[in-house]
């Protein structure tokens, strides 16, 4: 048992407790920025039920000088500012941890813990005595709180000041008087009590010149580099922000002078429609892609088969969340890799795409409308509510100007005319890739018929055994040039010889960074492998090959990864051994070193042992 | 089952377009479905109806559903592009297409079981979102391709071919269009060309949703006595309430009718349609009217035939959704990409 309250600077969890629709998460928001303005990484999450009033949420914010953006598991200090979960929110502290509460209203001595330090600030008197108004009374509460925790911490007042400046931009007016109640907070803090704590944040220079900023939002900023002109969607958590930040992104770069849009938007009524809308918009030459999630996933199956099978391009971004069925909406997973890669009935296969960040998710969000025209065929990007709804900090987004788009083989009526020989689906290159021609190209040449019937090499419907078997043969050719344009693992060697292996993806990554580390310090070494995407690049089979024993880290039940690696690589499933979390909550450090390093203990192998090769 | 592709031979003497297409040019393959279908008629009306548009055939895109109707799509325009989608979900496919190029032509082909039964939601939202597109059902009353279930078009109390009797109230498609929106609707019979044809000119002129419900008898399942949708019995209901003539932009107006009888309709396009009314004074531009003259006939069991309403202002989807003039497939990186030191403003206010 750690002996007083904890002592440490730059390296501590702070957890907002709120009641949904109280107006605290730009107050929260921007404790998360000052601390990030003060040089120091933060890693915020939100936390929120399927509400928008009335309901607990939680903002929770890591603060990190070394850098670890996971998920850290535990809570440093509370602001519990939800009677409701008041006594569930107090027994979450950490021994020796803090909790700040309203003490307007005096609570008896049972509803605190004799192993914490509490800080009492009467915030709703502080509140009423300045404010009359009832809503200026709730937002305002906010940012008192935000003052106080301002002094407690030791922050830099004028990066808040500033902050609050950026936020009211344009709306002037506002400026002032939020200046005004941060100060009234703070002056309480101040004057009432022991500041800064032993907790605190100082100063640093471990941001550089990252970026903070969410995942849906970057990856609509991929969409719109990428060139995607076409986009249809229908809300579901925790998608609905990747189609919205699309139209407001596109508001500001995509309008020509006379006010055009240059993109078309469709919130459809159904993820049928949108699917449909975007497999029709890929057809006829445009980049079209839909955001959704699993239930989503699900009604678009008979579409994407009809997309596999007739070769149509479009992006699909499935921002994960728990589930089966509704499961957890606003909770994260990662649980359809399975129902993505073989989506639809009968023989399909689909590229997916494992973005770790926003960063990734930009890049992978341009990428996919190249790889979705060079393929001609649906591809997944795949995020989870832990990427795409949180603010991460994460490398500035960045793109070459010399960069084309890859429009693929798509045969113009210059190609027809000069008389190239066109079947829609004939393997001219030997890579599976066939030519498309867009409708309305030439007035004789290179019109065909688009169906989900099986057809032979010129588009001609057809039953028969051959041409369908060459047909399916094909898919599977196109399926093996993907591997190769698809983003590659990327391996990180133990700088000692190892004979175990751990592979992991997506927003698993900076937690799975930092338990290495743990488990280093715990003596075990172990070789990573981030697997960036489906079909799977022969390396992740040299990998495997490469050590005794590989984990496969993912945060869903079934292990849903590790299957469709034992299924594509031909592996024997004794060799993968599974790492799962899948609780809803984001995947930690502590829970993948402590899995893995029991793991490792079970082997009883000596920790530091060296293997002859 | 393969498709036999025609001889291409034109013979010299064949008529010709405007553009100097004959028919030929506007046919496709030929069709498989069973001889005497209603289906095969109406192909043969928007055959006559392109050609005699003058457009040229691969400025076309033809979307359908999944249904011997669907299917029928391969049986004309060979030189525009198709796309046989999924059942029930031609609306949402053509709306994308559409999307991606405001400039072709769309038609769009489905069934009754395609689109009152499986696709009723995405008939309602594409009439709803005004696509620009001629939407063709071709209504049996009956699924063909699945062997004559009943689909949710046909009639109250009428009988399946095995002597089943419907007990499921029908859904009307036109008096649907109408509520939804589209503005252009109307009814026809695949037995009557002489209707048919110039209906389909007019609503492929027709600059928005134009929706067209053709009752098109399926004589494999539902061509006998106690269906509704039977050869006999819509000639026998069929109450239409208007000829059509279309007229040319600019041609002069040649039609020559009593006094009173005589309705043109300018189109957007600068296209005249010329509407000789039969028996009732009816308004082309008046939807409540038109739903209530619709109801008001079928309560005495009459099918309405003609064009039963025409929105003179429609609004089309782009305009909504005040897209640029060329195609959005049409755009590239310069068009599209804003470049890298706008995202470099972008970073800088991420900090
Ligand atoms: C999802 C799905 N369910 C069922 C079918 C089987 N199916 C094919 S065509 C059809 C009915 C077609 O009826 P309709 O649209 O009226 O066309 P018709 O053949 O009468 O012209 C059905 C149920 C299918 N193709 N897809
Ligand atoms: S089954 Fe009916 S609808 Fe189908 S082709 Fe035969 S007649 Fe036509
Ligand atoms: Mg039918």
């Amino acid at each position: 048992m750690p002996s007083g309250p904890i002592s440490r600077v730059n390296d501590f969890v702070v957890r907002f407790a709120n009641v949904n629709g109280s107006g605290s998460a730009s107050a929260n928001e921007m404790f998360a920025r000052a601390i990030m303005r003060m040089g120091v990484p933060v890693s915020p999450r939100n936390i929120f039920p399927s509400n928008i009033q009335g309901l607990p949420t939680w903002y929770e914010v890591r603060v990190t000088e070394d850098g670890h953006l996971g998920a850290r598991g535990g809570v440093d200090f509370m602001v519990a500012m939800n009677p409701q979960t008041f006594d569930k929110d107090v027994a979450a502290i950490e021994p020796g941890g803090y909790l700040l509460y309203d003490s307007t209203k005096p609570l008896p001595a049972s509803k605190f813990r004799d192993d914490i330090t509490v800080i009492g600030v009467p915030l709703t008197a502080i509140t009423n005595r300045e404010y009359s108004d009832p809503r200026q009374r709730q937002l305002f509460k906010n940012i008192i709180y935000l003052g106080a925790l301002s002094a407690l911490l030791d922050m830099d007042v004028p990066a808040i000041e500033k902050l609050i400046g950026e936020q009211y931009r344009g709306k002037d007016k506002l400026i002032g008087p939020n200046v005004h109640a941060l100060h009234l907070g703070r002056d309480w803090a101040l004057q009432n009590l022991k500041c800064p704590l032993p907790i605190r944040v100082q100063k640093a220079d471990k941001v550089g010149d990252r970026i903070f900023i969410e995942g849906n939002s970057a990856a609509a900023l991929g969409a719109v580099y990428g060139g995607a002109t076409v986009c249809a969607w229908y809300p579901i958590t925790p998608s609905s922000s990747l189609a919205d930040a699309f139209t407001r992104h596109c508001a500001k770069l995509r309008v020509d002078a006379d006010g055009k849009a240059k993109y078309a938007i469709i919130q459809a009524e159904d993820e049928l429609s949108s699917i449909g809308m975007v497999i029709g918009a890929g057809w006829n030459g445009a980049r079209a892609f839909t955001a959704t999630s699993g239930p989503g996933i699900s009604l678009m199956q008979e579409f994407l088969g009809l997309a596999y099978f007739a070769e149509i391009p479009g992006v699909v971004f499935n921002v994960q969340r728990a589930g089966p069925s509704t499961g957890m909406p606003t909770r994260t997973q990662q649980c359809d890799i399975i129902s993505c890669a073989y989506a639809s009935h009968g023989d399909t296969k689909h590229v997916l795409l494992f973005p770790e960040d926003p960063a990734e998710a930009f890049d992978f969000g341009a990428m996919s409308f190249d790889l979705a025209d060079r393929l001609q065929t649906p591809i997944f990007v795949m995020l989870d509510l832990d990427i795409g709804m949180n603010h991460r900090l994460c490398r500035p987004l960045a793109w070459d100007d010399s960069r084309a788009y890859d429009r693929g083989k798509v045969m113009t009526a210059a190609e027809l005319e000069a008389g190239k020989e066109f079947g829609r689906y004939l393997d001219v290159h030997g890579d599976g890739i066939p030519y498309r021609t867009y409708p309305g190209t030439h007035p004789t040449k290179g019109s065909f018929f688009t169906r989900g019937t099986s057809r032979d090499r010129y588009a001609k419907y057809t039953e028969e055994a051959g041409p369908y078997v060459d047909n399916m043969q094909r898919l599977l050719r196109k399926f093996e040039t993907a591997k190769d344009l698809v983003p590659r693992p990327l391996i990180a060697n133990s700088g000692k010889s190892t004979r175990y292996g751990v592979i992991y993806f997506g927003s698993t990554s900076p937690a799975m960074d930092e338990a290495i580390g743990m488990l280093e310090g715990r003596g075990h070494a172990l070789d990573r492998m981030r697997v960036r995407a489906f079909p799977f690049h022969s390396s992740v089979t040299s990998f495997i090959a490469d050590h005794d024993f590989v984990f496969v880290v993912e945060q869903n039940r079934d292990a849903q990864l590790r299957s469709l690696i034992v299924n594509e690589c031909g592996i024997d499933p004794v060799r993968l051994v599974p790492i799962l979390h899948y609780d809803g909550t984001p995947i930690t450090a502590r829970f993948i070193a402590g899995a893995i390093g029991e793991h490792l203990d079970k082997f009883k192998i000596a920790p530091k042992r060296k293997v002859a090769s | 089952m393969t498709y036999i592709a025609k001889p291409k031979f034109h013979h010299p003497g064949l008529p010709k377009n405007a553009l100097g297409y004959t028919h030929r040019d506007y046919e496709g393959t030929i069709s498989t479905l069973c001889a005497g279908c209603g289906h095969d008629s109406i192909t043969a009306a928007i055959i006559e109806a392109c050609f005699e548009l003058s457009i040229e055939p691969h400025r076309v895109a033809k979307i359908s559903g999944i249904g011997c109707s669907s299917k029928t799509p391969t049986y004309f325009l060979g030189n525009s592009h198709g796309f046989n989608s999924v059942h029930g979900r031609m609306p949402s496919v053509l709306t994308g297409a559409n999307l991606a190029n405001r400039d072709l032509i769309y038609l769009g082909v489905s069934g009754d079981g395609d689109s009152a039964s499986i696709g009723l939601g995405q008939f309602a939202h594409v009439l709803r979102r005004g696509v620009n597109m001629t939407y063709i059902v071709e209504n049996n009353g009956v699924y063909g391709l699945t062997k004559g279930q009943f689909s949710a078009t046909a009639d109250r109390g009428s009988k399946s071919k095995r002597g089943v009797v419907n007990t499921d109230n029908s859904i009307d498609l036109v008096a649907m269009a109408l509520q939804l929106g589209a503005t252009f609707v109307a009814r026809s019979f695949s037995g009557d060309k002489a209707q048919l044809v110039p209906i389909i000119k007019a609503a492929i002129e027709h600059d928005g949703a134009a929706f067209l419900d053709v009752i098109s008898p399926c004589v494999a399942f539902n061509n006998h006595a106690g269906s509704t949708k039977s050869f006999d019995y819509v000639r026998e209901h069929n109450e239409a309430v208007n000829r059509l003539d279309v007229i040319p932009a600019r041609a002069p107006i040649t039609v020559d009718y009593a006094e009173g009888s005589l309705q043109i309709v300018e189109q957007h396009d600068g296209s005249r349609l010329a509407l000789r009314k039969i028996g009732a004074d009816y308004d082309i531009h008046d939807r409540t009217a038109a739903l209530g003259f619709l109801q008001r006939h079928s309560a005495k069991g009459q099918i309405v035939t003609g064009v039963l309403f025409i929105d003179g202002e429609p609004v089309d989807l782009h305009a909504s959704l005040r897209t640029v003039d060329r195609p959005l497939n049409s755009l590239t990186e310069a068009d599209l990409c804003p470049g890298s030191a706008a995202l470099e403003t972008i970073n800088a206010s991420l900090r």
